[in-house]
């Protein structure tokens, strides 16, 4: 039977080389109609370091990175004694020849990939040799790489025949030496091309794009991993009349001057990760007192403190949900794919203009790295949602009242004081018993409007026993879901991207459950304690290695904690 | 606040130098309006943390929009207020704590990127709302509730430290002399860029320096302000140098570059002179 799955890691010391294989192996796979994901780990250092990048290639859509290799590519020692381990039974591995020996053992051949790379002519295809390589070990047709090249390097320019030429060459160079060592994983089926256009994107485009789709004005950020690249994405990107976009000195600048942004009329944004999140506490607040839209992407990373710059986690949730002092309560809105990823932007920010207000987006290290194969955006199918705007005469009373009311935005009439402290309708501070009552209500009570698109995903609800993941682990989680029902555990499923205003409804369902398994990336199990604080009977499955988690040990995991539950009932 | 609004319990001591400041502004204010036939409306007030930042609440007649925001954030709130919409007129209204401790980071930054807001930091050397603590411009030595033995650090030297952060126009006043500071903040307001108008605005309550300030004949105290000559060059940086070394507290413009452009005009340069795909164009960047 034909392969409708495989996973190459490519690891070695750090550097673009590594990712740009696996997303060329990832680009060319995808142009012939197989699905994609790509996962990338680095140190947090700019050169060097141990690396690694693989691509999970499949006919169907790929739902997480993958648990065993089929191909390791090691550059070096460190990298084959670090990753061999993962290489599944009849996996094979490439070594560097050129680095460093091993004896032969049934699963590994030695390529002299850069000698072959100069023998073309073109010192710089040392990728296509490697990919010339993996398209012989999975039985590739032949014709893929040879077309892609030349789409790819079909620039326009003088040099191109050559370096098509030089790069087809490091293709059958490369084929050639996989053929020659013996290998082979077998014939790879043959793709059963999504329908639509697609894209490849990654997690933190796919945010930036979302945002500017929801009509983004104002951008300030800091740099930060693993939040950096949205940052350079609205620099090169939100630029034109009405638009700004800033590199600010700190995140206690950024959150603000989008503070500034939103109370002048604009949609404002900034991205950051943990460290940047905790500084932007007291904003947040501001925001929340003061009743002005703005939206904070959280990617999240390994903390607390400086933590893992580079590694993964959910640990942010509980940061998230009271990030300041005092009574709040902040929407949050978690991705859990790269596609999600743009739709999470776009609630975000009509949230934030709906109850006028800060909305934090939750995202995580994996998916801004990742590149994926979605379907193309509509862009024409969004709606941009916009604040109401206060249009009448002066001596208005911005903050009367239960609920939202039009907001004042300077230049037009309405004139207010938006203030952090407590305040009167007009925004004058006062420290009145029932006005500090009357006020923090309100405030409260604008999060109503956001249960009115309350959206969820349900299956096998007559069962007991829920699966609820969030955020970044979405994919794994529903990759051993589907594994488990198919072989048929009796598990229900629930999913939703508002983690706060939680879908009432979905809230009401869970209730009723004996078991509701949280699969999330982190110690204190956060999103499970949320749960069983609104009463629901929600336990937590942690990890907290600075991972993803394996499909695998997911299935373990929920099976051995759906044994246990189903003990303790016969015990009863 | 353009009646009194009986809700709203602060207030100002009596003979606070802020009610001088807030009569210059609203005097400023009023003259640019008319000047360049802008509505009040027009105006944006950003406001600190400490009895300078009340001043937002307590302005007379037409009403302009206010942010009272975080201890120490004026210039970020701003700096979102202004580039939302270059069209506003920002004015800042902060003092010695919230601008030069706890804010003191942001100068800098607004200064190199030259925002064309107008601050007006209202200095008291010394914390009123929190009664009566050391503040940046505290002297050295001087006994406050939590300086119980003396303050062992140095008083930092305000118009010194703008000069050397590359602030492009600044100006001293004093809440004394109101109709003189109302025309610093007006030019300030004027001016194409990052403005900081710093006041001497002493504090009846916790540190009552009128008489320091001003001088006294009778008890043989000199004066340390005065008036900078009037045949001196505002846009002699080096100029400015030399003044301030001089000591005493000179008032009026202390530097003023003619020459710096300011960040919105800088950023629509850019916007002109770039060419953006459009979204579409964007995400077809992303096709496979």
């Amino acid at each position: 039977m034909a392969n409708k799955d495989f996973v190459v890691r490519f690891a070695g010391e750090g550097g673009g080389g590594l990712v740009t294989s696996a997303e060329l192996l990832a680009q060319v796979t995808a142009q012939v109609g197989y699905h994609v994901q790509t996962y990338v780990t680095f140190p947090s250092q700019i050169m060097g370091g141990p690396t690694f990048a693989q691509a999970r290639i499949s006919t169907d859509p790929v739902l997480s990175y993958g648990d065993d290799l089929d191909v390791l590519v090691a550059f070096d020692r460190e990298a084959y004694d670090t990753h061999q381990e993962e290489v599944r039974e009849g996996g094979v591995v490439v070594y560097n020849s050129e680095d460093f020996q091993l004896e032969a053992d049934g699963k590994s051949f030695g390529m002299r990939i850069d000698e072959l790379a100069k023998s073309t002519g073109n010192a710089r295809a040392a990728n296509m040799v490697l990919l010339g390589a993996i398209s012989h070990l999975v039985n590739m047709p032949e014709n893929y790489l040879p077309e892609f090249v030349t789409k790819r390097f079909t620039r326009g320019r003088s040099g191109d025949e050559e370096i098509i030429k030089a790069n087809i060459m490091a293709l059958s160079l490369g084929r050639e030496e996989a053929k020659n060592s013996g290998f082979s994983l077998g014939d790879l089926a043959d793709p059963m091309p999504p329908r639509g256009d697609q894209i490849m994107i990654k997690g933190n485009d796919a945010i930036a794009i979302g945002a500017i789709a929801a009509g983004l004005d104002l951008f300030v950020g800091y740099p930060i991993s693993p939040a950096t690249t949205i940052l350079q994405y609205m620099e090169r990107n939100l630029i034109g009349p009405g638009k700004f976009v800033y590199q600010a000195s700190s995140e206690i600048e950024s959150i603000n001057a989008i503070v500034g942004g939103g109370f002048s009329g604009r949609k404002a944004m900034t991205s950051t990760a943990g460290p940047g999140f905790s500084l932007m506490s007291e904003g947040l607040g501001l925001a929340w007192m003061a009743e002005i839209p703005v939206v904070v992407v959280d990617v999240q990373r390994g903390g607390p403190a400086t933590g893992l710059p580079t590694k993964t986690e959910q640990s942010d949730l509980l940061a998230a949900l009271h990030p300041a002092h005092g009574d709040v309560s902040m929407p949050i809105i978690a991705a859990g794919t790269v596609e999600e990823c743009y739709h999470a932007a776009i609630l975000a920010l009509n949230w934030a203009e709906r109850y006028q207000g800060p909305v934090i987006l939750l995202s995580d290290h994996a998916l801004s790295e990742q590149a994926q194969n979605i379907p193309r955006f509509e862009l024409d199918k969004v709606v941009a949602e916009k604040r109401k705007v206060y249009q009448g005469q002066n001596g208005y009373e911005r903050y009367a009242g239960i609920g939202v009311s039009p907001m004042p935005i300077p230049g037009g009439p309405g004139a207010y004081v938006a203030n952090a402290s407590e305040h009167d309708g007009v925004g004058d501070t006062t420290h009145l018993p029932n006005r500090h009552i009357d006020m923090t209500e309100r405030r409260f009570s604008k999060l109503k409007l956001l249960e009115e698109d309350a959206v969820y995903e349900r299956e096998n609800i007559d069962e007991r026993i829920a699966v609820m993941t969030w955020g970044g682990s979405k994919g794994a989680t529903r990759e051993a879901y589907n594994l488990m029902t198919s072989e048929g555990s009796k598990i229900a499923w629930y999913y939703t991207m508002q983690l706060n205003p939680l879908p009432p409804k979905l809230l009401e369902e869970l209730k009723e459950k004996d078991l509701v398994l949280i699969p999330e990336l982190n110690y204190l199990g956060q999103f499970s304690s949320i749960l069983r604080s609104k009463g629901v009977k929600a336990e937590s499955i942690t990890q907290y290695d600075g991972k993803p988690f394996k499909v695998r040990d997911l299935v373990k995991a929920i099976t051995g904690r759906v044994q246990s539950h189903d003990k303790e009932l016969v015990q009863v | 606040m353009s009646k009194k609004n009986p809700e709203y319990d602060f207030k100002w001591c009596p003979g606070c130098g802020d009610f001088g400041v807030k009569r210059s502004i609203e005097m400023a204010v009023e003259k640019r309006n008319i000047q360049i036939e802008a509505p009040m409306e027009n105006n944006v007030v950003v406001a600190g943390i400490g009895c300078s930042g009340n001043l937002v609440h307590l302005l007379d007649g037409a009403q302009p929009f206010g942010i009272h925001g975080l201890h120490g954030r004026t210039l970020p709130v701003a700096f979102g207020v202004k580039m939302g919409n270059p069209d506003l007129n920002v004015l800042i209204v902060s003092g010695d704590g919230d601008f030069l401790s706890i804010g003191g980071e942001h100068i800098a930054p607004q200064a190199q990127r030259n925002l064309d807001v107008t601050a007006v930091i209202m200095d008291n050397a010394v914390y009123g709302l929190t009664k009566g603590q050391s503040s940046p411009t505290t002297i050295f030595g001087e006994v406050t509730p939590s300086t119980p033995y003396g303050k062992i650090e140095s008083a930092l030297d305000p118009l010194d430290v703008y000069l050397s952060l590359g602030v492009n126009f600044i100006a001293s006043g004093f809440s004394a002399k109101p109709r003189e500071l109302a025309e610093l903040i007006h030019q300030a307001m004027d001016y194409k860029g990052f403005s900081i108008v710093h006041v001497q605005s002493p504090c009846p309550t916790y540190k009552d320096t009128f008489e320091v300030l001003k001088g006294n004949a009778k008890k043989e105290i000199a004066p340390l302000v005065y008036d900078v000559p009037k045949d001196y060059d505002s846009t002699d940086k080096q100029k400015a140098r030399e003044l301030l070394g001089k000591g005493g507290i000179p008032l009026g413009v202390i530097y003023q570059n003619p020459d710096a452009q300011s960040l919105d005009q800088r950023f629509r340069e850019v916007s002109q002179k770039v060419k953006i795909r459009d979204l579409e164009a964007q995400v077809g960047a992303f096709a496979i």
